[in-house]
This record gives C-alpha cells, structure tokens and sequence, in this order.
C-alpha cells in the first residue's frame, strides 16, 4: 500500500511540474520532444538543432526522449501539452505515415499541431549484401523482378522508414519481395553483413561506414539527386523508376493553438541554427545537408506535410500494412 | 610485435592524464548508477550523450565503456543486499547472492563478485584485443535459426534457476513466456495482449518487471516478518573470503569467463544469456547442486564472472564491424556519429588511436572498478543494518526513481506496483521468480528468431538441422543429460517454510568456518525434516 501510494505521488509530481504561463517568450527552458531513443538518429539531429537554437533563444533547448509506439506516444503527448511554445516536437517521415500505419491514432498529425519548419531530409541508399549475385542496380530490378519472394528485403520494423523504402522499391517494380522485419537497423545490418538477407534501405549514416569497408555492396540512393558523400551512386530515379524518392526528413512542431509569434520565433532561430557552420558541418558527417532556404517556412512545411501524407497513404494501403 | 605496438599506442593514449580522469569518472559514475536500483547504463549514456560532445572522441568512448562495465559491477550490489537486480544480467545473482546476504555473507558475495568480475574483465578485454576480428565474423554466422536453437537450449536449460520444484519452475517459466507476448507483433504490427492500452505497445519493461518481481515482493516479505529481518543484520560477519571460497570460486570463475566472453559476442541479449548459462553450468557439475539457491558461492562466482567478461567482449561487433550488439552499443555509435566518426570496419584501421585507446582504457577501468568495489565492501555491508524502517521507503523511492527514467512512463511505475504484489503472492506459493524472468527475457526472442528463420527458409523447418551451428545446438537441447535439466527435486516442501521452520536454528551453523565443505549426501534423504534439508542455507 505505502509502495502504490508513493507511486502515485511521485508520478503525479512529475506529470504536473510547472504550468507558469510565461510574458515574454522564451523566459524559460523550452523542452523538445523526440519521439525517439536517445543517441539515434532523430535524436541527434535534435541535439545538434537544439544547441544552435539555445544560443539563438537564450534559453536552454532541452531533449526529452519519449519513445515508444513507432514514435505516436511522443508526438501524441505533444499534441495534448499546452501551446504556449515551452514543449515543441521533433518528428521525421513518421508523422506523414502515422495517418496510413495507425487505425486508433488518438491525435491527428495534419490538424494537431502549428508546422515550425522543416529540418533536414536524411538521405537513404539501397545496399545488398556482398554474397547477393546482381552487381548493379539494373541487375537488382531485373533480378528482383524476375525471383520476386525469393529475394528477402530486411527492414527495422512495421513504420520504420527502412519499411517505407522498402514498400515503394516494391510498388515501383510490382514484385513482392519477402520482407524480413528486425527491432531496429542495427540487427538488421548484422544479417546484412552476415548474409542472412538479401536487401536493406537504410540511411546514409548507417551504410557508409560498412560500404567504405566493402562489407555490404551500395546499389543506389534513395534521393532525386545523388548524395553528396557518395556522388558516384546512381539514383534510384536514374536507374529508370521515376517519381522514386525517399528521405527521412524531418520536422520541428508546436501544438495547435501555439501563438503566431511564437511559432515565427522558432522557426527564425531554427533557419539561424540551420545556416550554423557547426550544423552544417555535422549534418554533412551524418550524410546530409540542411533544408534549402527555400524549404524552411512553416507555410512549406505545412504544404509539404500533407503532399507526404497523400503520397504514402496509397503505397501503405497497397501494402496492406498496420501498425496498431 | 603488431599487437605490442598497438598496445603501446592504445596504454599512451588512455595513460594521458585526461583520459585517466574521463575512465575514472566513468567508472565511478557507472558503479554509483549500478548500485541504484533501476538507473542502469541505458538512461546514464542518454543522460550523458550531450556532455560528450564537447570532449575529444576517445575521451568521451573511454568514459561512456567505463559507465557500461561500471554499471555490471555495481549491479551486483543491490541484488545480493536487497535481492534487487537492476540489470537483466544480475537477476542470476540475485538467487544465491541474496541467500548468502541473509546468511550474513555479504561481505564474501560482494567480494566475489568484485573480484570475479575483474579476473573476467582482465581476461576478456585481452581476447578483445588480440581475437577481435575473427570473433566478429563468428557472430556474424549466427542467423536467425542459430539463435533460435541457442534460445531452445537456453529455454530447457532455465528449469535449473529454480531450487525447488521442477513443476513450478516450468509453470513460472510459461508464465514468464505468456508475459512476454504482450505487444506488439513486431512482424505485422497487429497489437497482442495490449488491452488498448498504449503503454503496452511496446510490452512490458524489464526493468518493472524484474524491480516489482523480486525488490518489492522481497520488501512485502520482509515486512510481514521483522523478526527474521533482526536476526539477519545481527549475522554480518567477515567481509573477506577465506582460503575455501577461494578454493571454490577459482572453478566457476574461470567457467563463467569463458562461457561469458564467448556469448557476449552474440548480438542481442549476450551479457544476460551468459550469466545464466554460467549459473545453469555451475548448477549441474556441482557435486551438490541442492546447494544452488541456497547461498552457494558458485552461483554468485559464476555469473559475474560470465556477465562482465560478457560486457567487454560485447564491444567487439561494435569496434570491428560498427554493428551495435545491445542498447548500450547503439548509443556509444550513438556518440561517435555525433563526433564525426562513421562507426564501421574501418574504424580499426582509420582509428587505430581510439581501438586500441578504448581497449586499453578497460584494463585501466578495471583495476580501478576493484580498487573501488573492495574497500566499499564494508559500507555496502553496513547498509544491511540500517534499521529496515529507514531503508525500505528508500529503496522504494529508487525503485520509483529507477522504474521512471527507463522510458520516462508513468505505467512503468504502476506496472512494478502490480508485479510487486504478484511476485509477493508467488513466492507464497513457492513460485520463484527467477525461471520467470528468464521466461519473459527468451520468450520473445525465441519467437522472434523463429518466425525469421521461417520467413528466410520459406517455411522449410529443416534449416534447424542443416545449418552447422545450429545443428550442434539442436541435440543438446534434445537431450536432457545435456541440456542442462535439474537433478530430480528434492524435496516437496517449500525453501520458505523450511527457512522459516528452521529460523531460530543456523547461529552455530553460521560460524562453520566452511559449510560448503562437508560432503553432501547424493541422494534425496526424503524423509529428513526441513531443517535437515535447509542445512546449507546455514
């Protein structure tokens, strides 16, 4: 009974810390939600950000990973926090699939939330393992085409953008591999390497340092133009499947109701944090590039966010694929 | 002459006195987190993560492995003084390091552990430095119906964890199966068991489970009884080992090393699976393995050994291949993306000042882990008689603390609450927890690993039986001689009504320089009263 009783006070003291409405935005710590683990991908790209933004803003940019869920559990508590700017969130590709992948989604990631900006767009590159036959990318179509479920397609998960490559590669060639789910890139890239499968979509950042090592064979990059860490890749665009184009991109959102002004702070010091020779410099060791300045407006990002909804909901119904 | 000179760079590297400083503070921090029961290396690194950019890329790699196998030290702690296993890894500990606690052997478990685990750590960091490439390629043949014959083994081979009955032990362990279904279905996403609670999208957390199963049911346990729990602080005597336990843990520590070094390569669960296996192995060469679960030295020597040379030789997938084996792996590539450095191959080659700086930082680390763990023996020790008034809200209180920080969830919190009581009822029932755990922790990998196997094989089972590791694997399962089945249950009375029966009786018992020394009847004396029976938990 003592044990439930302090549960629930310690619970309860962590979950209504602080409601002090603030006069002058930012007056104190602003927290950014990453809907997932600490020290991937996202969270870095978070990190990096927000440390440029806290210089910006003068006040500390806190990362508060909140996993779980394929990433709705974070931006879910998002959507509901209040909007006065203190808690943002910082979501990729995934907020654009959660409508298709989600039947019981208890927030809708379209109308929940005021668009801040958009961040980054991850490269991916298609990569083999070096035990599979075909050489080059034409090899792969032909091949894939041709053994169809033979072929096994390894991925991260249901939702996963590694899923997402990996079901748009499929609709774009009509041939149904068989898919291979893993927890996780990294237990995926073992039996890649290992052999164990035979294709993987994965971001730059996980596949440069194995295709430098010559462990794993690159076929294309996912993106419409070649990546720039390795210019020599063929597109998968180039490769003749036109309209072909994957990136995990990635965005900065405020709840709904967040204040205009306060939504243009953030984006302004976002573009600063963006133009950041720092940032730079570490998106181009992760394998990407900021957002051009065109790219930045929270009206772009709000466009671009339902093209991308529209864009995946029929290749995730044609897959027939759920997550909940 | 190669690896002399690499060495020589690795010690000039992790000799500096800024390194020194960054290996200390990760050592010291990942034992202080490790004794905290919950706090475990995950939420430490994530916490940590941004400090480290700041720092040169070796620095922040020497400090961030410190925390990790810091962390497997102190884990030991608080499972053998207040049966609360924070890690996976320490669950195993828990069962005989406890027992000796209560014994008033604290001292000597703590002890054992520490120096278990820096003969392990020593050991292991050495094949690190000198097998690591062709260990990496092993693990690398280990596909799915590898490891699903592995997990089978391990499945037949948890019935040993339990010391009393082998009926209830296979209940726990179906319990602990059925507990791990709840999530989602990672091939399809179709939710199982979630009740519509998002919380259990992901399933249960370990950590709730294992905190609520054994450090709360034991608080439950211990409050119901404060009398037993008088007599147990008034029993703490001698803190070092005396020549028979060291006669006796020189066997299993040299087991656990080797079965820990090997299974710590494995992707996936490595540090777990070998502390249990080593405990398992321990269990069934002993000449007395009615004395597992009871107190033994073997069963604390063994898996601690097997857990930290586990830890080290984790790092290997990570430092030759840039594949994260676990959690803690992929936040250390986690810091190394973040500081430039594109974890993979070539690595090794590329960076051959922070290999071989890491590697060399870990013999440091772990001289410095026993330098600090010896002498804080007696403090731990102390801990016991704090009156248990003052100490249990406290280890609540970490629980809680613990419990959040994993996944910062709220449910968590109320998910141990609720394990806490079922564990309580359970060891009423003479259920022991530990098969459970273990159930819990395979299960899903089990199913995991088959499904794949099936998926990659196109439904044709006789992979199990084609591929050479796996068929190796397969008939040790299968034959129970092999598998690692308990000897026959001894007894149909309960471990806690015999202790009980008998509490007043083991003071002169005690005092026996070496209780382990006496020679144990072989056979069940089925008629002997409990208090016979419970003699070496004496």
């Amino acid at each position: 009974m003592g044990i439930k009783t302090a549960a629930i006070a310690f619970a309860v003291a962590l979950g209504f810390a602080g409601a002090a409405v603030a006069q002058t935005y930012p007056s104190r710590p602003i927290t950014v939600v990453v809907p997932f683990a600490a020290g991937g991908p996202t969270d870095t790209v978070a990190r990096l950000v927000g440390e440029s933004m806290t210089r910006t803003l003068g006040q500390q940019v806190l990362i508060e990973n909140v996993g779980g869920a394929g990433g709705t559990r974070g931006a879910g508590q998002v959507a509901k926090a209040a909007p006065d700017g203190y808690t943002l969130l910082l979501h990729h590709i995934g907020q654009a699939t959660a409508p298709s992948l989600y039947r019981k989604l208890p927030y809708n990631p379209a109308t929940d939330f005021e668009e801040a900006g958009l961040v980054t767009p991850v490269p991916m590159t298609l990569v083999g393992s070096s035990k599979f036959a075909p050489k080059d990318i034409q090899e792969v179509i032909a091949y894939v085409k041709a053994n169809k479920e033979k072929v096994t397609y390894g991925n991260a998960g249901v939702g996963s953008a590694s899923h997402l490559c990996g079901m748009l590669f499929m609709a774009e060639l009509d041939a149904p591999m068989t898919t291979i789910p893993y927890q996780g890139t990294g237990p995926a890239m073992n039996d890649l390497v290992g052999g164990q499968i035979d294709l993987m979509c994965d971001q730059t950042t996980n596949t440069t340092g194995q295709i430098r090592g010559g462990k794993i064979r690159a076929y294309a990059a996912t993106t419409a133009k070649p990546i720039k860490a390795m210019p020599d890749l063929p597109t998968l665009q180039a490769a003749g499947l036109k309209d072909f184009e994957v990136a995990i991109w990635h965005g900065l959102y405020a709840p709904k109701g967040t204040p205009k002004e306060i939504v243009d702070k953030l984006n302004a010091a976002l573009d600063k944090a963006l133009d950041d020779p720092k940032v730079v410099e570490r998106f181009a060791d992760l394998g990407t590039e900021p957002e051009p300045k065109e790219r930045r407006s929270p009206a772009f990002h709000k466009q671009f966010l339902s093209a991308e909804i529209a864009k995946w909901k029929p290749v995730i119904q044609k897959a027939g694929v759920f997550a909940d | 002459m190669e690896l002399l000179d690499n060495l020589a760079l690795g010690f000039s590297v992790a000799l500096s006195f800024q390194n020194i400083f960054y290996c200390f503070a990760g050592v010291l921090l990942g034992t202080l987190i490790g004794v905290l029961p919950g706090l475990g290396p995950i939420a430490t690194i994530a916490m940590l993560l941004p400090i480290t950019f700041g720092l040169p890329p070796v620095s922040a790699l020497i400090m961030l492995a410190g925390i990790y196998y810091g962390a497997q030290y102190g884990g030991s702690t608080t499972a053998i003084l207040i049966n609360l296993p924070g890690e996976s890894s320490s669950v195993v500990t828990a069962i005989d390091g406890h027992q000796m606690a209560k014994q008033g052997r604290a001292g000597a478990a703590l002890a054992t552990a520490a120096l278990g685990s820096f003969f392990a750590g020593t050991v292991a960091t050495f094949l690190l430095a000198v097998f690591s490439p062709p260990l990496a390629e092993l693990a690398l043949q280990f596909g799915p119906a590898e490891y699903f014959s592995l997990m089978v083994l391990g499945l037949i081979a948890s019935v040993t964890l339990a010391s009393g009955s082998v009926v209830k032990a296979l209940a726990m362990i179906v319990l602990g199966l059925m507990l791990g279904l709840s999530g989602q279905d990672i091939y399809t996403g179709v939710p199982r068991f979630t009740f519509d609670l998002p919380e259990l999208a992901d399933g249960l957390d370990f950590v709730a489970l294992a905190m609520g199963m054994f450090g709360i049911s034991e608080i439950i346990r211990n409050l119901e009884d404060e009398h037993q729990r008088l007599l147990v602080a008034a029993k703490v005597k001698g803190l070092m080992l005396t020549k028979e336990d060291f006669r006796s843990i020189i066997g299993p520590v040299l087991r656990g090393t080797g079965i820990g070094s090997i299974l710590g390569i494995l992707p996936g669960g490595g540090a777990m699976l070998s502390s249990f296996a080593a405990y398992s192995i321990e269990k069934k060469i002993s000449r007395t393995p009615q004395r597992f679960g009871r107190g033994a030295i073997e069963g604390v020597a063994g898996p601690e050994s097997a857990n930290n040379a586990g830890a080290q030789t984790s790092f290997i997938p990570m430092l030759t291949l840039g594949i994260p084996s676990n959690p803690v792996m992929a936040l250390m590539i986690g810091a190394l993306i973040i500081q430039g450095i594109t974890p993979g191959p070539n690595v090794v080659t590329d960076k051959p000042d922070l290999f071989w700086g890491v590697i060399a930082s870990m013999w440091i680390g772990n001289f410095m882990l026993v330098l600090l763990n010896l002498p804080l023996i007696g403090i731990w020790v102390r801990l016991l008689t704090v009156p248990y008034h003052v100490l249990f809200p406290a280890i609540v209180a970490f629980c809680c603390i613990g419990v959040y920080s994993v996944n910062n969830n709220n449910f968590d919190v109320y998910a141990m609450a609720f394990f806490g009581i079922l564990g309580y009822v359970l060891v009423k029932l003479d259920c022991e927890p530990a098969p459970l755990l273990l159930g819990f922790v395979i299960g899903p990998m089990l199913e995991e690993h088959l499904r794949r196997a099936m998926l990659i094989s196109r439904g044709d089972p006789s992979v199990f039986l084609t591929r050479p590791i796996s068929a190796v694997l397969v008939p040790l399962g299968a034959d129970p001689a092999g598998g690692g089945w308990p000897p026959p249950p001894r007894r149909p009375s309960s471990r806690a009504s015999s202790r009980r029966s008998c509490a007043t009786r083991p003071r002169r018992c005690a005092r026996r320089r070496s209780p382990w020394a006496r020679p144990w009847a072989a056979t069940p004396s089925a008629g002997a009263s409990p208090c016979a029976r419970s003699a070496p938990c004496c």
